[in-house]
């Protein structure tokens, strides 16, 4: 008897009751709670005065936002955005190629090399950047190896220089650009290219006129996972370049944890925000508009 | 086969294009290879300053099990860890089902939400939770640590599971429903065992991301609430230490069998 219970219609049968919205309502709670809220305190705390003692006073004033544009500040800016812009160009040169290749491959093939990828995408980039350390530093592999072989080159003093930073950050970073431009180039319709090849494209032509744009959102995806977190990453800049080339991550969590300067932590956090939500919406264009 | 005409002057090319991507690509994952093979192999070495081959050791292993610190800090983080993955696998697993099941008014508001934490620069969010706790007056410790690991957490769990669902025949739900099961008994008894792949698979992403996090927990810990990323940190910083080539060396193998096991879930869910 099919006809015997008549299906309910689909929108009273997935209408959310009291039940269904207590249910969600711990994990609403969770993201307002320890992601909305705190935003919003970082905000207000952005525009208050600190104490001597290091306490926060309510007492609203620009003085934060003012400092932040000191040039002394301006100019870490600067730094950790072309730190962070360098290591977003050469992750996407390298990787790139990788990317394309593994998703052009045969199945098994391209199965195999992205497992390849997700061994480093999953270990820890502190393990990761410790092994650099142990080939860069001054008493370390490539200068012991360079001494052994007789080339007479080096010993090079690598460590702790804007070198060191680049490349534990180009390390720490480069599976997480090869798999969003994976993702574009798996799904890159074949027809295309070929099509692009019978009009006449040799292969650089076809590359840049076609499987560039149609992989944007991949490349935009890499970019945002790239980009962003080499800004504030204070970790990698600690380990590999010293004190010496501080970026603005570093600043925060010195005002945080040694200056307890917290206000003016907080409008670092601010303009790092908005830094990043503007990068967001730029690639979001940018990827939906190549896609259309 | 009127393209005949252009074809053979393409193939060359084409080859030769082939050729490149191919020797870039194991050119890249000698890059991405070589400094952690190193690690491993010298965790091995019995040579303090790690720059020539001397002989074989496994001092360096008994070394880092007798190391106080490191011990205690890796019982930390295995608490953490333990702790943060089943409050996430439960968030992550019930709000992935709900969002699926039901059409909330502001799903979409919610979805976007869930994304936020996954896409946020650690640091953000390591300094406003400080905030919030500060302001809250909770005190730092192992709580903070593992309300932290939980928000950055829980949306992989969600995702994977989403990600499962939608392959789901929403005619599993129903028989069970017909068959008069309560919503809740039909949640526990088919969907989550269909589930389950994803559910594994996840709680392995939200496991990991919170035994290897330093910049969030950075922030919100306490002096007693130190996890072994926190403690590898400060001995990173002060030099070279076989211990680390050791303790790395475990963290290396154990995320091979992880990546190896996910995709073992990934074949059993397809």
């Amino acid at each position: 008897m099919p006809a015997a219970t008549p299906a309910l219609p689909v929108s009273d049968h997935s209408r959310p009751g009291w039940k269904a919205w207590a249910l969600l309502a711990p994990m609403v709670f969770w993201l307002l709670v320890f992601v909305v809220i705190p935003g919003i305190i970082l905000f207000v705390y952005s525009f208050c005065e600190r104490d001597e003692v290091g306490g926060v006073i309510f007492n609203f004033s620009f003085d934060n936002y003012r400092r932040v544009f000191d040039p002394v500040y301006l100019r870490i800016f600067a730094r950790s955005i072309g730190y962070a812009g360098l290591t977003t160009v050469i992750c996407v040169v390298i990787g790139y190629p990788v990317a394309y290749y593994i998703g052009r491959a045969s199945e098994e093939l391209r199965n195999r090399l992205l497992l390849l990828v997700m061994v480093p995408f999953w270990t820890s980039f502190l393990i990761r950047t410790y092994a650099w350390i142990t080939i860069l530093k001054q008493e370390g592999m490539l200068n012991s190896f360079l001494a052994a072989m007789n080339l007479g080159i080096g010993p090079f003093n690598l460590l702790y220089t804007p070198t060191a930073v680049v490349i534990g950050l180009v390390y720490a970073y480069l599976p997480f650009m090869i798999l969003p431009i994976y993702g574009s180039a798996e799904k890159l319709d074949n027809s295309l290219i070929e099509a692009a090849y019978d009009l006449g494209a040799g292969p650089i032509r076809a590359f840049s006129s076609v499987i560039v744009p149609l992989t944007m959102p991949g490349i935009a995806a890499g970019t945002l996972l790239v980009f962003v977190p080499a800004i504030g990453m204070f970790a990698i800049t600690d380990l590999m370049g010293g004190a010496k080339v501080p970026m603005i991550g570093n600043v925060i969590q010195n005002q945080f944890l040694q200056a307890r300067d917290w206000p003016f932590g907080a409008a670092l956090g601010v303009i790092f925000m908005l830094m990043f939500a503007l990068t967001y919406v730029i690639l979001q264009r940018r990827g939906s508009r190549s896609t259309a | 086969m009127p393209a005949s005409a252009t074809r053979p002057l393409l193939p060359s090319g084409l080859k030769l294009l082939n050729w490149f991507l191919r020797g870039w690509t194991a050119l890249v994952f000698i890059f991405l290879y070589v400094p952690i093979a190193v690690l491993v192999v010298f965790s091995f070495n019995s040579s303090r300053l790690n720059i020539v081959w001397e002989s074989f050791t496994f001092d360096w292993y008994a070394k880092l099990f007798a190391n106080g610190p490191l011990i205690k800090a890796a019982k930390n983080s295995l608490i953490i860890a333990t702790g943060s993955t089943v409050l996430s696998v439960i968030i992550g697993t019930g709000g992935a089902w709900l969002l699926h099941r039901y059409r909330y008014r502001f799903s979409q508001a919610i979805q976007t939400l869930v994304a936020i934490p996954m896409v946020m620069p650690e640091i953000l969010m390591g300094i406003s939770l400080l905030i919030l706790f500060a302001t809250i007056g909770l005190k730092l410790g192992f709580t903070t640590v593992i309300i932290g690991h939980v928000t950055f957490s829980f949306p992989f769990v969600l995702v994977a599971v989403q990600a499962r669902l939608q392959g789901l025949d929403p005619a599993l739900e129903e028989a069970a429903l017909d068959l008069g099961a309560t919503p809740l008994k039909a949640f526990w008894l088919v969907i989550v065992p269909c589930l389950k792949p994803a559910i594994i698979a996840g709680a392995l992403m939200a496991f990991t991301l919170s035994m290897d996090e330093l910049i969030v927990t950075f922030f919100i810990r306490s002096a007693s609430a130190v996890t072994l990323p926190i403690q590898v940190f400060g001995l990173a910083r002060v030099g070279l230490n076989p211990m680390l080539n050791a303790l790395s060396a475990i963290f290396i193998v154990a995320t091979v069998a992880f990546v190896l096991f996910s995709e073992y879930l990934k074949k059993l869910s397809r």
